[in-house]
């Protein structure tokens, strides 16, 4: 089995199943579908397993594998082939996303299984795995776009999934507009890279890029840099563009821990880091990149301490751990950035899927003031939500901390380094421990503030949404051991493996810039990290646990920035001024009165009409019936005509 | 001799006539009368042009015309002879079914 037969293997079962339940979904039963969809999302694991495993005992060894299978576009010196890539990087993230996908597919089955549109959801959720494994495996940029652009239409369906409610709908067109502008920027930034350098293959384009003397064409690849962050920052959530995944929580719950927490939003993040080159060569826009990180990482932090509604608060939570991602990559670790997108994947998704069940015990409450001492009914879904809690919240021994404390590491000590980012990241840190121990006291400790007639409702759900619960709690803890810290020790396996990918970038950018942190060891810096963590877990269960009246008094005093931090510091209002409702005024008063009624449909449509019934109203008086008028046109004809020839010819 | 330009001018206001009673004239009879003015003024026309420029060519296309003068006169009578018989006028302002 050689790997141009089974990359194509790899991408295929999701798009034939999403094809089959879409189709014909509407006649199977329920079983029947989702064992199509669940097939297809398993097959696809089973051949990302097979094709790490075939690439790595390979003896060409680290060596990126890429193979054209046809040609798509040829317009002059524009050449994108379907092409797929295949390179450590690579391997990482499919077998993150098809293990994530499968699980989530399987959870899927018993979650959906009383919700209207069964068919529909999995056909979806199928389609979606296909862009992503392409997004991630294509060999250029504009395949990659293909990705990219399906799995924004896949995001709209789904969180537009139950189209009837308005703030769904509403959602779906949020965020497809929302990252369009991303995507405007990934146009550019691609059409800029492709006039600069004539190729969009990335192969041949990094190897252009590596042999560029430093500084030249500085400017230019500061450009694209910047006009692709805008596209990632679009994607994954960044400031400014970040406003429509907590409002994505709309969707059902499978779809905000598959999409919106583990894959597509950290499709962005997998874009900085394929173009590690790129930024390597433009320091300037990978600073912007770490700074914008690292500050929506503080940013969202703040908004997620106040939120009542579980789900949203962990959008922003999500939001603020894609900041992290960027911040690592932003300072030029970008194994770190990748290992985190690995492990938040796993304890992500699972804080979702639990919050799911949570969700469906409690009737579909979903504020956490209605919540309290729910561990004792939801075992399972208690055990393994605390351990996600643990991990996020950078406990040391759980996967977080591995990759948290890599990326500050490397925001102390790494080649674009600064110390401003490693303390911002501490400190954020340290909030994010804080709101995530919030939520486990208010929803599972404590005393119960459950309404009556969900408590009756309260029960543990079945195997098929805790199975796939107790699999990604047992990766939130190893998937951390991959790469233990030098500070303790170990060697950093996962870093080294990924140093063919980014070896050459992260050099380019060691060599340009020599950066000497003031000397805080690395176990120094571990250790304020876990400090942050402690304090942060510490605040949480106190306040939320054993002394509840503190919060509220708090809230009272500052009620101002309560209410600030509660509203999300008004940005989406801010936006809806700024944006949404001068563009709805311009198409409402102008574009449509105007353009569309008066000037298309009035002069262009009904005026022709009218100018052809006018015309033919004159010209139908010659045709009078008059047989003496008749005889008249005939002879002003011949005279006319005997004018022309006698006299102007 | 008589100069060309008198001949063409009897010519001209032969046809001229023929022009306009054919256009003003209510009874199809008539017009028909009138047609055949117009084509004999045309016919004077040729005729003189031949004698003074001395050859044949004009006489032979009078021949053409009064061949075709006669065919249509016929076939022309022929339908008035039918409109007559069907709508009982001879009036062309009473053949006015075409109208739009």
């Amino acid at each position: 089995m050689n790997l141009e037969v089974l990359l194509p293997l790899l991408l295929l079962p999701p798009l034939v199943g999403a094809a089959v339940n879409g189709i014909y979904g509407r006649r199977f039963s329920q079983g029947m579908v989702s064992l199509i969809a669940c097939a297809s999302a398993g097959l696809s694991m089973l051949v990302a397993i097979l094709v790490a495993w075939t690439y790595s005992t390979t003896s060409t060894g680290p060596a990126p594998f890429s193979h054209s299978y046809f040609t798509w576009i040829q317009a002059g010196d524009l050449r994108a082939d379907v092409a797929l890539y295949y390179d450590r990087l690579t391997l990482v993230m499919t077998l993150t996303v098809t293990v994530v996908a499968f699980l989530i597919h399987l959870y899927s089955r018993g979650y959906m299984e009383h919700e209207g549109g069964y068919y529909r959801f999995f056909s979806y959720l199928n389609l979606f795995l296909f862009m992503m494994l392409t997004l991630i495996t294509a060999a250029n940029y504009p395949l990659m776009f293909v990705g990219w652009e399906g799995v924004g239409l896949c995001s709209y369906l789904l969180i537009g999934f139950y189209f009837r409610k308005q703030s769904a709908s509403d959602a779906g067109k949020k965020a497809f507009i929302v990252t369009r502008i991303g995507d405007a920027g990934f146009t550019v930034g691609v059409a800029l890279l492709f006039w600069t350098f004539k190729t969009l293959d990335f192969q041949t384009v990094f190897a252009r890029i590596g042999e560029l003397p430093p500084g030249q064409y500085a400017g230019t690849l500061t450009a694209i840099g910047l006009a692709i962050f805008l596209g990632a920052a679009g994607k994954s959530a960044q400031l400014p563009l970040y406003v429509w995944l907590p409002d994505a929580m709309e969707g059902p719950t499978p779809v905000s821990a598959l999409i919106h927490a583990a894959t597509m939003v950290t499709a962005g993040v997998y874009l900085v880091a394929r173009s590690s080159i790129l930024y390597a060569h433009a320091p300037k826009a990978l600073a912007v990149v770490g700074v914008v990180g690292g500050l929506t990482a503080l940013f969202a932090s703040t908004i997620a301490l106040a939120q009542n509604d579980l789900k949203r608060m962990l959008a922003y939570s999500t939001i603020s751990q894609l900041g992290y991602m960027f911040l690592g990559c932003g300072v030029g670790v970008f194994a770190a950035g990748i290992f985190h997108l690995m492990t938040h994947a796993f304890f992500k998704s699972l804080l979702f899927l639990a919050a799911g069940s949570v969700m469906h015990a409690m009737n579909g409450e979903l504020d956490m003031r209605k919540m309290g001492g729910l561990r004792h009914k939801l075992r399972i879904t208690h055990a393994t939500f605390f351990i996600a809690t643990l991990a996020i919240s950078g406990v040391p021994m759980f996967a977080g901390f591995f990759s948290k404390d890599e990326i500050l590491a490397g925001a102390y000590e790494g080649p674009l380094g600064q110390t401003w980012l490693y303390w911002l990241g501490t400190l954020t840190a340290g909030l994010t421990a804080f709101y995530m121990f919030r939520a486990l006291c208010l929803t599972f400790w404590g005393k119960s503030r459950v309404e009556p007639e969900t408590a009756h409702h309260l029960h543990e759900s079945g195997f098929k949404m805790t199975g796939p619960l107790l699999a990604l709690a047992f990766l939130s803890i190893v998937g951390g051991y991959v790469s233990w810290p030098r500070a303790l020790g170990g060697g950093e396996a996962f870093d080294r493996y990924l140093e063919p990918v980014f070896g050459p970038a992260e050099e380019a950018l060691r060599n340009a810039h020599v950066h000497n942190p003031e000397g805080l060891s690395g176990g120094a810096l571990m250790t304020f990290s876990v400090l942050a963590a402690c304090i942060g877990i510490g605040l949480g269960i106190w306040w939320y646990w054993k002394s509840i009246d503190t919060p509220r008094k708090l809230a009272q005093r500052f009620a101002g920035l309560h209410e600030v931090l509660i509203h999300k510091y008004y940005i989406d209002e801010f936006y809806n001024w700024l944006i949404v409702h001068p563009i709805h005024i311009l198409s409402e008063k102008f574009l449509w009165r105007v353009v569309d009624q008066g000037a298309i449909d009035g002069v262009l449509v009904n005026g022709a009409g009218e100018v052809s019934t006018e015309v033919g109203g004159v010209l139908r008086r010659i045709q009078s019936g008059n047989i003496r008028s008749y005889a008249a046109w005939v002879l002003l004809g011949a005279v006319l005509w005997l004018l022309y020839v006698l006299v102007i010819h | 001799m008589v100069p060309l330009s008198h001949y063409l001018a009897l010519s001209a206001i032969l046809f001229v006539l023929g022009g306009a009673g054919f256009i003003i004239r209510r009874n199809m009879i008539s017009v028909v009368m009138c047609i055949e003015l117009m084509l004999n003024g045309v016919n004077l026309a040729f005729i003189a042009f031949s004698r003074f420029r001395g050859n044949l060519d004009g006489q032979l296309f009078v021949f053409f015309v009064i061949v075709v003068a006669a065919a249509e006169a016929a076939v022309g009578l022929a339908i008035i002879i039918a409109v007559q018989r069907n709508r009982d006028t001879l009036d062309l302002e009473d053949v006015d079914s075409m109208k739009l």
